[in-house]
């Protein structure tokens, strides 16, 4: 059959070509938008930290970046803030994960209390433990109140650093405990109900289970969570702005004032991409972390 | 088994389910609480006279209620047009996001097609970037196409933060619906983009509600790039940031509250799709 | 004229053929059923015809017209999924309006036929419900409901009734093919259950990995099976097949001999034999019981001849017992011949 024939000697490209083509043109649009406005600006950024303010290249920029006389201590207030910050909310967050997951009569409340905190910017949040913390603020008053301490102490001032530090790690606990929370309970859901019944069946103690079947299981959950939230702990700023002003240097700060007060584009551009840098190696640490093995999680 | 042993084992037993019970709930409500009171002390400062800014020790009960602070705050020069700025901003964000992300999101449900896997494993990436640093480099770009203190270039960037949110909770939600539904309206008489406006759309709707929410929430919440793009067009979070070092502390509280007004009720109404929001079912 | 013609029909999916020069004629009016197991095409042939699929080689007809390149709104056709696909948005009145509206008919006309349907579907009191409140059962009746009204030529099912519990499949099943003598609609029906195929169809095509293999009515396929494949398919419990060799018109197999066919000394051959075709008291077989199943209505007894365990139906009141030895008579003329080597039947005179 002369038609039977055609079909069959055009069937390769063009029936490939034509029903390939809708989905690629709907994808289009947003592989375009994302190349521009992710890949681009990265290769940009790290042009210009290579550059001087007349386009030469050379590594000033990087030079007065490490002498800046509060770089060393953004970078190490940046990475002291994630080892204290991570831990504490990972903890958190899988405690309230495991709560929410026993389905006691009532989660469903709790849960969506637990959750408003993600809708919270860390601006809000700095805002809101600034009030708590601030020398006339709420937990001065608890603290006299309860007679704990005789004046109010001066949580935020620059004689307390330490102090500064902890409001800051409980704002940002505080805020983003929940983004945590949410990605370890969709991780939780997805592990089948046999895991836990088997072990309680076997006999482990609500403990043991935890930490012999749970925790095990949930690590690409885990994974997925430290990553974002690691990331979003590099751009910190807000939040310390907002409780501390210039008292405590972070990284994300520095790169913000360079571009927006002294209108030095390639020194900014030299902070972002040691952000960029820190964001990577930190992502790549934890891929290697949490790696899965097939067949680990009974795939 | 004589009646009283299995008695007394029960009792012991319902002795360790009922501690069991009320140290869950102890933790709960604890864990509660801690999320609550901070917001209801902000709420409390904000809707408090001015000068009450400065009163020590601070009161704990709303008996001093006042709308003082919160309509100084509103009427300070900049805030209100900064809102307006934010809620134009979100909603083109929205906007934009799923003209340009929804669609991606069908292809991604229904389509095999080749480097599917590499888009995928593409907006996985994305979503680690560090967005808001890139808006330095970006700022440069801007002013010089001329964009520079514009909405458009906050609109832009934002929608870049959560387009792999949208295409990720859009290719779940179309998953949902059954490729079956499609055919059978084609059967029926539809063309193919017939059956997605009638039957995948439809019904698709509420996840693509949640999706607009929390694009809206994440741009009225951004503070980086809009601080970074803009001078005098600023939104929001970028005002108050712009003022916090020369503000009052009553002007800050009002608008930490302020901006916080709208999470308790985006939150409320996403509840559902929480979990969908990071990831196919990691 | 809404006959359908599938010419060298050919579907690759990826690296898999999975229709391979498919030919298939099915006339105006008939219910054809596409049966086989799952993966064998059935399905796939299915979709093809109805434009869901697109064919890399042959060409589909439906009346005198070429609608290969077609899309399915374009073909006049109807079709009912396994999964029912009941808009879940929308009630049961205007589910079964969907096809009537998109083809623009006027509102008077969408609202008579849509009542007639749902008469003949006894749909009445559910106009108004939406899908989630109905069973499933109801639903199934709304989706051939939506299909019926639409007056297209050719109605399409894909396994409609698998997702039906047993008692219910069982009234779909006489309800459906009720309705086809009502209606008269060309229709192309799918399914991997035997017993739907015998009951409904008036021709059925049996497929495998891609191919058809038998084309035939109900009742040649159940006594004259193409090869060993359809005589196992087809019938419940399926077709016995024993080893044996030909020998001057004399089939000797293990434990028995019997009249075989002339002519192919030496062959290796399989007698192919219905459970219900043998009797038991005497004859040529040689056995010994391993089971006995009362199953109300009849007994089944397996039955080891030689090295073969074979399947025997008894009578009800039967008063054998395991390990009985017991002498069996196949019914000649019911005796299938199959080529040992190639399974596929012999054409023996008897």
């Amino acid at each position: 059959m002369a038609v039977g024939a055609r079909r069959a000697a055009s069937f390769p490209a063009a029936i490939v070509r034509s029903e390939a083509a809708l989905p690629l043109g709907l994808l289009a649009p947003t592989v375009i938008f994302l190349s521009l406005l992710i890949l681009v600006p990265i290769a940009q950024a790290v042009l210009l930290s290579f550059q001087a303010a007349d386009g030469t290249f050379g590594l000033d920029a990087y030079k007065r970046m490490f002498n800046d006389t509060a770089f060393a201590d953004s970078f190490r207030n940046t990475i002291l803030l994630l080892i204290a910050i991570v831990p504490i909310q990972t903890v958190l967050a899988l405690g309230m994960a495991l709560l929410i997951h026993s389905r006691f009569p009532g989660h469903g409340i709790f849960l969506y209390i637990y959750a408003i905190p993600l809708a919270i910017s860390d601006l809000a949040a700095g805002i809101v433990w600034l009030s708590i913390f601030t020398d006339q603020g709420y937990l001065n008053t608890i603290l006299t109140g309860l007679g704990v301490i005789k004046e109010p102490m001066a949580f935020l001032s620059y004689e307390n650093l330490q102090w500064v530090f902890t409001a800051v790690v409980v704002a940002e606990s505080w805020r983003a405990t929940a983004l945590v929370l949410v990605i370890l309970l969709a991780g939780l859901q997805l592990i089948p109900r046999e895991y836990f019944e088997a072990a309680e069946v076997f006999g482990a103690s609500r403990l043991k289970r935890t930490l012999l079947v749970v925790l095990p299981m949930l690590k690409p959950s885990l994974q997925s969570a430290l990553i974002i939230r690691t990331i979003f702990a590099f751009n910190a700023f807000a939040v310390v702005l907002a409780l501390a002003g210039r008292q405590l240097p972070v990284l994300g700060y520095e790169a913000y004032d360079w571009y927006y007060n002294n209108r030095n584009s390639n020194v900014a551009a030299a902070f972002a991409t040691l952000i960029l840098a820190l964001t990577i190696a930190t992502t790549i640490t934890y891929l290697r972390l949490f790696r899965v093995r097939e067949g680990e999680l009974g795939k | 088994m004589t009646a009283a042993a299995p008695a007394f084992r029960r009792r012991s037993a319902s002795r360790r389910v009922v501690a069991d019970r009320i140290l869950l709930y102890g933790a709960a409500v604890i864990l509660a609480l801690w999320t609550l009171i901070p917001i209801y002390l902000i709420a409390l400062a904000a809707f408090s006279e001015r000068a009450a800014v400065y009163e020590f020790p601070k009161p704990l009960l709303p008996t001093r209620f006042s709308t003082d602070t919160m309509s100084f705050f509103v009427n300070s020069t900049g805030v209100l047009p900064s809102v307006r700025n934010s809620i134009i901003v979100a909603v083109s964000t929205i906007v934009l996001g799923l003209l340009i992300g929804a669609p991606a999101g069908y292809a991604l449900a229904r389509f095999r097609f080749p480097g599917r896997d590499g888009f995928q494993v593409g907006v996985l990436v994305s979503k680690m970037f560090p967005i808001a640093i890139l808006s330095i480099p970006l700022a440069v770009t801007f002013i010089d196409l001329g964009l520079y203190d514009s909405l458009i270039a906050v609109i832009l960037v934002h929608t870049a933060m959560v387009l792999p949110f949208i295409v990720i909770v859009t290719s779940g939600v179309f998953l949902a619906v059954s490729r079956e539904l499609e055919e059978a309206a084609q059967t029926l008489g539809t063309s193919r983009f017939g059956a997605f406006t009638r039957i995948a759309l439809p019904l698709a709707l509420p996840g693509l509600a949640a999706a607009a929410i929390f694009s809206f929430v994440t741009s009225w919440n951004e503070v980086f790039a809009a601080t970074i793009l803009t001078v005098r067009n600023t939104t929001l979070p970028a005002q108050v940031l712009a003022s916090l070092n020369i503000s009052p502390l009553y002007f800050r509280f009002a608008g930490g509250f302020f901006m916080i007004i709208p999470s308790l009720f985006f939150i409320f109404f996403m509840r559902k799709y929480l979990f969908n929001l990071w990831g196919p079912g990691r | 004229m809404s006959s359908v013609a599938f010419e060298s029909v050919r579907k690759i999916f990826g690296k898999t053929v999975a229709l391979k020069d498919v030919d298939l004629l099915v006339r105006d009016g008939e219910f054809m059923v596409l049966l086989g197991p799952s993966g064998c095409g059935k399905t796939t042939l299915l979709r093809c015809l109805a434009g869901l699929e697109r064919i890399d080689g042959g060409t589909v007809r439906i009346g005198d017209r070429d609608v290969s390149d077609l899309p399915p709104r374009d073909r006049q056709i109807a079709m009912v999924f396994q999964s029912y696909a009941v808009f879940p948005h929308m009630k049961v009145y205007d589910n079964i309006a969907f096809g009537l509206r998109m083809r623009r008919k006027p509102k008077a006309e969408v609202e008579r036929r849509v009542k007639e349907g749902a008469a003949l579907l006894q749909l009445e009191p559910f106009l108004d419900r939406y899908p989630a409140q109905l069973s499933g059962g109801q639903r199934q009746r709304v989706a051939v409901a939506r299909a019926i009204v639409t007056d297209a030529p050719v109605l399409l099912m894909d396994e409609p009734l698998s997702n039906l519990d047993a008692l219910l499949r069982l009234h779909a099943r006489a309800e459906l093919k009720r309705l086809h003598g009502e209606v008269k609609r060309t229709t192309v029906y799918v399914t991997h259950d035997q017993i739907e195929a015998l009951s409904m169809g008036d021709r059925i095509a049996v497929m495998r990995e891609g191919q058809i293999v038998q084309l035939d009515t109900p009742s040649a396929l159940y006594d004259r099976p193409a090869d060993v494949f359809v005589g196992s398919f087809i019938g419940s419990p399926p077709m016995n097949f024993l080893k044996c060799r030909a020998r001057n018109g004399t089939a000797v197999g293990d434990a028995f001999e019997v009249p075989g066919p002339s002519g192919m000394d030496g062959k290796e051959m399989l007698l192919g034999i219905r459970p219900e075709n043998i009797r038991t008291g005497e004859g040529p077989f040689r056995g010994r019981v391993l089971v006995v199943e009362p199953l109300g209505s009849h007994a089944l007894l397996t039955v080891m001849v030689g090295k073969d365990s074979i399947k025997v139906v008894a009578p009800a009141d039967t008063t054998l017992r395991a390990d009985e030895e017991l002498r069996l008579a196949p019914e000649p003329h019911k005796i299938r011949w199959m080529d040992a080597a190639s399974g596929k039947a012999l054409m023996a005179p008897h």
